[in-house]
């Protein structure tokens, strides 16, 4: 199986092509100041069209997706991407992002259409489809609660609250808005600890961020309590819909007391995530919020959808343009042929699936909190295979040989050696069955056959790779040999 | 086994006093705890620091780990080759400094001799 | 009904009686009664895959996206060789996440050294990231890079960067607490080389766009002499499409390149998805956000391609991050790595090349017309602004019943045109001609 794959750039031989322009038609021009010319060749493979073309779907072939298995990755909701709306989404390629207003009426009509749906999947007043990722949806969020304290004179409110167990943006992305984080640790079952919190806040207190389900994958409930804390306190609550699979059609995040939270279409809403993006974080938020919302705003004056810049009080601009377009067309697309029926069997059925994983792992791994689960569940090692050194990387390279991509590792930080499952609704029952089953053969090899897991994996292109002489020295280019 | 030479803190660091510098480092038990140590942010030269700032961060693959100052006072000197041997770290915790500090003020109350960081790192051994 | 759920009714019913229920309402036992949403969520009714695409299609037609563009502004048409999205549409690269497991990711992460490559070798650099979300967030990253690494808060920007750009780094200037000035153009439409002098020192650096967004050639060689004189940071905005003509960030001695990869086989699409790029010297390579691929070895000795240096990242650092960024614009950055591939160096050579002329030629030709006149007398790239004795609202206004999209109105009336390969000698003689037409008409009216 293993087998090291050339790179473009050494697949290179002078003189190749693999493009071609039509003749110019007009008269060449020498218009470069003579010091801003560049000097020599751009370094750059040159190869035919079908050497490029071998070399990328051979690339794909050594790449795993959701499309080749079951990948159930927590906190990253990778359920299927249907066909129809990478159709849909490259029919307005053409379209340049700054044109009159009634040009673009369709493209700008199904984005405001798209804020309402989101607006009442979430319980929320507005949205922005203008973040380009969950991550920058968290900034955008923060960067409003940060307007709306200023907008207050409540200039001493610099401090977010952040739970132990958050995703590690949260206090990032606090941070970069200007906020000072404090972390408050987890309950015992792994929920916000009210204590905790009420000695938290206090006159500094901005807001507090939540993920619910929690990263535990559970549902806090505790959450009018926490929200009533927060609000006494003067801060606002953020809502990191990094979970939002798990909820929709059953509870709202509005509706729990959240006041602005941001979504992943790529997550929740079955765009596909590219690799790595890209992805969209549309923000979601009340009334209150809605002045500091960033420019430009979608507004509908007589029937038609117009662009709003005039807002003195907004945050401006967080990104060129109106967001991830091509990725928004996609969600609007999924939302259309659910229907708000479709949305909560979605949810029931990303619940349904992860409970019952969790239930059929019960006595071969360790689950640190077994109650109901919502849309992943946390199993780990037990002490027997930890004796036998299995660790939480050993059992999912074990899982990689056996054609699944590993669930989400060693996060939650507060849970020793995570593994966290989630499933989603795509799946069928045979393929959490045979999943099941894949689990257990590992936990069963991990303590008659130690070494065989360590071993793991041996059916990849390459073994486990080196990562600490790779962040020592780190070869971030490719570079000829002299 | 733990020098004598030097003084000790709870967070595993260890600080040797040479004629009102401070000599700053990791202890053992640190390199272990973080494993195979990838990088080492050095403070700027004459930089100020304060008691019970991060005057460094080791890095491993897997965790970043910023390092407080006992003393304060101005950055005199920095080890240079950490730069390019950060594993020099793993392989002589205590023959390796990080920074050299001009030192002003020290918090005697957070630094253990070796004898009592031994016991302490005896106390919180995990199990 | 439209369902993505496999399991059958009677499946489902199974599997809640495998683990103890009843029901699917019991799943959501936790969640405090009076909280749950007691109604159907209130959303139009799901439709099957026939009636969405109708559906689709009947937003597009509300659309008119013209038949001649003459307009760029940040957001460029180009020709996108069919490889492009042919190969993108691989499913094993877009429906993957970001490759935690190197060895089932290998495709990915060597994809993305690959486009690390190519950043570095377009722009003169040394190290690159994966990518970030646009050119926009990429001058902002950059802006937290120069804060970080000269301990200094003050930035200095041109006037001549892309006003979203502008707008963007203003946001987040303000939450990181960085002091932004602005550095006017002089009446060539460049960079005011003595307003940037005097505003130079206690900053951490300048972040200058080439072309700027007024189509002008800077002279990089002299921004970054008194950029470097005053011991600041060079960010350099380019375009990457001339990059095939112009120098590059690295050979002016820049410290960071930053853009937007857009023009490099990504579609308009009305504004997004782009992609951002990042690239820098080798000693800031641990100041840039966001993801970096390396090469490294596997236990075998085989090669290997790994995310690495990822205890500066977010998930790691938390609180104490270089950014919160963890999704990027990985796919839109394999789409440029593909188009730069296809291209080669004599492919973005020749495109540059083109864009030059043809720029150039709608420009002498276009001021040929009475009224018409080229604000600076500075070379330019594939972008010229023009002054109009007609008002501009008028002549785009006349143009749109046309079918062609005329340049961009500025805000002090001036238009911003724009030309490249992909507007033809005729299509350019058209529009020069229907301007004639509205002078003339204008002149009778």
């Amino acid at each position: 199986m293993r087998q090291s794959y050339k790179l473009i750039f050494e697949r290179s031989r002078e003189g190749r092509r693999a493009y071609d322009l039509p003749a110019l038609d007009v008269p060449a021009v020498d218009a470069v100041p003579a010091n801003m010319k560049r000097e020599g060749k751009l370094d750059l493979p040159e190869v035919g069209e079908v050497d490029l073309v071998r070399h990328y779907t051979n690339l794909s072939r050594r790449n795993f997706g959701v499309d080749n298995g079951f990948y159930p990755l927590g906190s990253c909701t990778m359920k299927y991407n249907p066909k129809i709306n990478e159709e849909v989404a490259s029919m307005s390629e053409n379209m340049h992002p700054i044109l009159d207003e009634d040009m673009a009426q369709g493209s700008l009509r199904l984005m405001y259409d798209l804020e309402g749906y989101l607006c009442e999947i979430c319980g929320m007043d507005a949205f922005t489809l203008q973040p380009a990722a969950g991550a920058h949806g968290e900034l955008t969020g923060l960067m409003l609660i940060r307007a709306y304290h200023e907008k207050r004179g409540d200039d001493a409110r610099k401090t977010i609250i952040v739970p132990d167990a958050a995703h590690g943006t949260n206090p990032a992305s606090a941070v970069m808005a200007g906020f000072k984080v404090k972390e408050i640790k987890s309950a015992p079952d792994g929920g916000v600890d009210l204590d905790a919190l009420r000695e938290a806040v206090g006159p500094d207190t901005a807001g507090l961020m939540l993920t619910n389900p929690s990263t535990l994958g559970l549902f806090e409930r505790n959450i009018k309590q926490i929200a009533a804390i927060v609000h006494e306190a003067g801060g606002l609550l953020y809502y990191d819909g990094a979970n939002l699979n798990a909820i929709m059609g059953i509870v709202r995040p509005g509706d729990m007391g959240f006041d602005v939270m941001h979504i992943n279409l790529h997550k929740t809403f079955s765009t596909p995530h590219g690799g790595g993006g890209p992805g969209s974080g549309p923000v979601g938020f009340k009334k209150h919020l809605e002045p500091f919302m960033p420019v430009p705003a979608l507004v509908e004056r007589e029937g038609m959808i117009e662009l709003d810049y005039d807002r003195p009080d907004s945050i401006g601009k967080v990104k060129s343009f109106y967001g991830n377009f091509g990725v928004i067309v996609r969600a609007y697309a999924y939302i259309r042929s659910l229907g708000g029926a479709g949305l909560r069997e979605a949810s029931e059925n990303a619940v349904l699936n992860a409970n019952y994983i969790k239930n059929a792992l019960r006595g071969v791994y360790h689950i640190p909190h077994d109650r109901i689960c919502m849309h992943e569940c946390i199993v780990t090692p037990t002490e027997e295979m930890m004796e036998k050194g299995v660790h939480t990387t050993d059992i999912a390279k074990a899982l990689i040989d056996r054609g699944y991509h590993p669930p989400t590792i060693y996060f939650p930080l507060i849970v020793h050696e995570a593994m966290m499952i989630e499933p989603t609704e795509s799946e069928s029952r045979e393929t959490l069955d045979e999943f099941i089953g894949a689990m257990k053969a590992i936990a069963n090899e991990a303590l008659t056959n130690p070494e065989s897991v360590h071993a793991c994996p041996k059916n990849t292109p390459i073994g486990r790779p080196d990562e600490t002489t790779a962040a020592r020295k780190p070869i971030v280019r490719y570079t000829r040999p002299e | 086994m733990i020098p004598t030479d030097r003084r000790y803190t709870r967070e595993h660091d260890w600080v040797k006093f040479e004629e009102g510098i401070a000599i700053l480092g990791i202890t053992d038990h640190a390199q272990e705890a973080l494993g195979d140590i990838v990088y080492v942010e050095l403070p700027d030269i004459d930089a100020e620091i304060e008691i019970g700032e991060s005057y460094t961060t080791v890095e491993s693959v897997k965790a970043a780990s910023p390092v407080d100052s006992p003393v304060s006072g101005r950055v005199v000197e920095v080890n240079t080759e950490l730069d390019e041997k950060p594993e020099l770290l793993n392989e002589d915790p205590y023959g390796q400094f990080i920074a050299k500090i001009a030192c002003a003020e020290v918090n005697q109350d957070a630094l253990l001799t070796a004898g009592e960081y031994e016991q302490f790192l005896a106390e919180n051994k995990e199990d | 009904m439209k369902s993505y759920v496999p399991n059958t009714i009677e499946e489902r019913r199974e599997m809640l009686k495998a683990i103890g229920l009843d029901s699917m309402d019991e799943l959501f036992s936790d969640i405090p009664k009076e909280l749950r949403l007691d109604r159907e969520l209130d959303l139009p009714a799901p439709m099957s895959e026939m009636e969405l695409r109708d559906l689709m299609i009947g937003y597009i037609l509300q659309n008119d996206e013209g038949g001649l563009l003459f307009r760029g502004a940040g957001a460029y048409r180009h020709y996108i060789p069919s490889v492009v999205p042919q190969l993108a549409a691989r499913s094993e690269f877009y429906t993957a996440y970001t490759p935690y497991q190197a060895e089932m990711s290998q495709g990915m992460l060597q994809s993305i050294f690959e486009w690390q490559t190519v950043i570095c070798n377009l722009t003169g650099m040394e190290a690159s990231n994966a990518s970030v979300y646009d050119g926009a967030t990429a001058a902002c990253e950059s802006m937290l890079m120069m804060r970080d690494s000269k301990r200094k808060s003050r930035v200095l920007y041109s006037a001549g960067l892309n006003p979203d750009v502008i707008a963007a780094i203003k946001t987040y200037a303000h939450c990181y607490g960085i002091e932004l000035a602005k550095v006017p153009l002089d009446k060539f439409g460049l960079t005011d080389m003595d307003a940037l002098k005097a505003a130079l020192p206690d900053s951490a650096g300048f972040i200058a766009a080439q072309p700027n967004y007024y189509g002008c050639i800077e002279n990089m060689d002299a921004i970054a002499e008194a950029v470097h004189e005053a011991k600041a940071l060079l960010v350099s905005y380019v375009n990457p499409i001339s990059l095939g003509a112009l120098k590059r960030p690295g050979d002016y001695g820049a410290d960071i390149a930053i853009g937007d990869a857009q023009p490099m086989g990504l579609p308009l699409n009305f504004g997004g998805p782009y992609v951002g790029f990042m690239a820098t010297s080798g000693k800031l390579i641990r100041n840039l956000p966001g993801r970096i691929a390396g090469e490294t070895t596997d236990a075998e000795g085989g090669r290997a391609f790994v995310l690495t240096l990822q205890a500066r990242e977010q998930h790691i650092r938390r609180d104490k991050a270089s950014s919160n960024i963890c999704s990027n614009q990985m796919l839109c950055a394999i789409m440029s790595t593909i188009y730069a591939c296809t291209m080669g160096p004599e492919g973005m050579r020749e495109v540059a090349e083109q864009n030059i002329a043809k720029a150039h030629y709608l420009a002498s030709e276009m001021c040929k017309l009475r009224g018409f006149t080229l604000r600076y007398n500075t070379p330019f790239f594939n972008e010229f602004v023009v002054d109009t004795a007609l008002p501009a609202e008028v002549i785009n206004e006349a143009l749109k019943e046309m079918g062609i999209v005329g340049g961009l109105i500025l805000p002090d009336g001036g238009m911003l045109w724009c030309a490249t390969e992909m507007n033809t000698k005729e299509d350019i003689d058209f529009l020069v001609d229907m301007l004639n037409n509205i002078i003339e008409g204008g002149e009778e009216a």
